[in-house]
């Protein structure tokens, strides 16, 4: 488990870096095309990215709690689950047990957010929680609880804030430029030969395909995390039918979306919160197919441990692996 | 001069994997220590439960008195042990999860009793203590696991023979019924 955080941890920088640098691009063209000064736009976008990346990390569970119109609920309001979650936290050895929080939607989804372990929040739909028995519960719980653990939600709310921000920054210079922005710019240089025609136009192009690079790279690290948080959750619960089940309930209802769910905040879930008509290609789906996630469980057998997930896996993908070979050697 | 710097520099790069693995050690030993009292708070909430569910039923099951007396004397044994080593502890803590089986098995006669709001409460924060104790049992005995290969594994082993670290103990089942926890739910 321990390597698996470490190496969850350097992907995340990796994975801020990068929306970093495309952010910044963003903001060297806006400057270049909307305000005349290009050091102005990589200044307002260094800003941005600073202030998106510290309100983030500070901030960045209740921003995604509150944007889901989740209420956090006590003991009282529903033992059971907040039982449960406890029991999750205690099998996963959380410092800390998360806030345990209700989205009032019909649709079947759950996520978890946070900074880190002492500092995180499970969330469920009303109508997922209505329709679980107490082991399925156990098992979404415990996927939820695996990404806290795995240091995956502190990645998830930088990187969908900041996927965020390069989703507003080129909305708004695209629909300023279209609208008839940019004279200012035209003005500048009187003319303007092919060359700056050409620089204009890869402007372009990148403001309009810089939120969907920036989502790319966001879902394929975050389709790994959840074939991890499954493999987590059979490790907790030592029962891998429970979340199989929970799964495969959710996949027969998975038509009804999530009302306050978005493009920044999609990855998070426990799945695809869309529902099927955002399901085009594996590789620009935030989720794995449910099928094959609950055929994994299902031939995990009666060992519950990650290499026996691991196993499972690879009989699906012709040898390919999801667990990294450290955290098999010390589980 | 040059064999003494390497000299100096091999001295130099013993001391600083040394403190490492020294380290390490610590942590899980310490991880171990926190997952065992992790356990005994579980322990005392099914405790603190019991005088209230015994309680309850009695308001609807008077003639049960044997049942009752068990779970009692099994409750003052087990904590009796609460001071003892895994292996003594886990042997009451068996005994007080058999008797509060034999308990629900009894409740489960009377209708009236499986529709009292209380015990339905009751019935779920048992469940979750069960649950709760098995699952804290589970992340201690990894965490022992973890900290007995550390310090059974070259080289880590030669740290822990010279700074006297002694391998864990784990939190056994002792009894057959124990390995099924108490099925608190009714169907």
């Amino acid at each position: 488990m321990w390597e698996q955080i470490k190496s969850n941890r350097l992907r995340s920088a990796v994975l801020v870096v990068f929306m970093g640098a495309l952010l910044l691009a963003v903001g060297y063209f806006i400057g270049l095309y909307l305000i005349g000064s290009w050091q102005g736009g990589l200044a307002i976008a260094a800003v941005v990215w600073a202030v998106m990346g510290l309100v983030a990390f500070f901030q960045g569970d209740s921003i995604l709690l509150g944007v889901s119109k989740a209420r956090k609920i006590g003991k009282q309001d529903d033992p059971a689950l907040y039982n449960v979650v406890e029991e999750m936290s205690l099998a996963a050895g959380l410092p800390k047990i998360p806030d345990v929080y209700i989205i009032d939607d019909p649709a079947l989804n759950a996520f978890a957010t946070g900074r880190d372990p002492k500092k995180s929040a499970v969330a469920i739909t009303a109508g997922l929680r209505a329709k679980l028995t107490r082991d399925e519960l156990q098992g979404v719980m415990a996927h939820e609880i695996g990404h806290i653990k795995n240091r995956d939600v502190m990645y998830m709310s930088i990187a969908s804030v900041m996927l965020g921000a390069i989703v507003i920054l080129s909305w708004y210079a695209t629909r300023v430029m279209f609208l008839g922005g940019g004279n200012r710019n035209r003005n500048n240089s009187g003319g303007g030969g092919a060359g700056e025609m050409i620089i204009m136009v890869i402007g372009l192009l990148l403001l309009i395909l810089a939120p969907l690079f920036a989502q790319l790279l966001y879902l394929a690290t975050s389709r790994k995390r959840e074939y991890l948080a499954d493999a987590s959750s059979a490790l907790y619960t030592r029962y891998p039918e429970g979340l199989a089940s929970a799964l495969e309930k959710m996949a027969t209802s998975s038509g009804t979306p999530v009302k306050a769910a978005n493009k920044a905040t999609a990855p998070m879930y426990i799945i695809n919160p869309f529902g099927k008509k955002q399901a085009v290609n594996a590789w620009a789906s935030t989720h794995p197919p449910i099928t094959e996630r609950v055929r994994i469980l299902r031939s995990m057998g009666k060992n519950d441990s990650l290499a026996a997930y691991e196993q499972a896996y690879k009989q699906l993908h012709n040898g390919h692996g999801v667990v990294p070979k450290s955290a098999l050697k010390t589980s | 001069m040059i064999g003494l710097f390497i000299a100096l520099g091999v001295v130099v790069l013993l001391v600083v994997v040394f403190i490492g693995i020294y380290n390490g050690l610590v942590g899980l030993r310490n991880q171990v220590k926190n997952a065992w009292a992790q356990i005994d708070v579980q322990l005392k909430r099914r405790y603190d439960l019991i005088p209230n569910l015994v309680e309850t039923v009695k308001g609807f099951a008077k003639h049960e008195r044997e049942v009752f007396e068990k779970v009692t004397q099994a409750r003052a044994a087990a904590q009796g042990a609460a001071g003892a080593g895994p292996a003594e502890r886990s042997q009451a803590e068996g005994g007080l999860s058999q008797a509060l089986g034999r308990l629900i098995a009894v409740a489960e006669a009377y209708p009236q009793l499986k529709a009292n709001q209380n015990f339905l409460s009751l019935q779920e924060e048992l469940t979750s203590t069960e649950n709760r104790i098995s699952f804290s049992r589970q992340f201690y005995n990894d965490s022992v696991l973890r900290y007995n290969n550390k310090t059974q594994m070259f080289p880590s082993n030669v740290i822990a023979g010279i700074a006297g670290f002694k391998p864990g103990e784990f939190f056994e089942v002792t009894s057959p019924e124990e390995k099924n926890p108490v099925k608190v739910s009714f169907n």
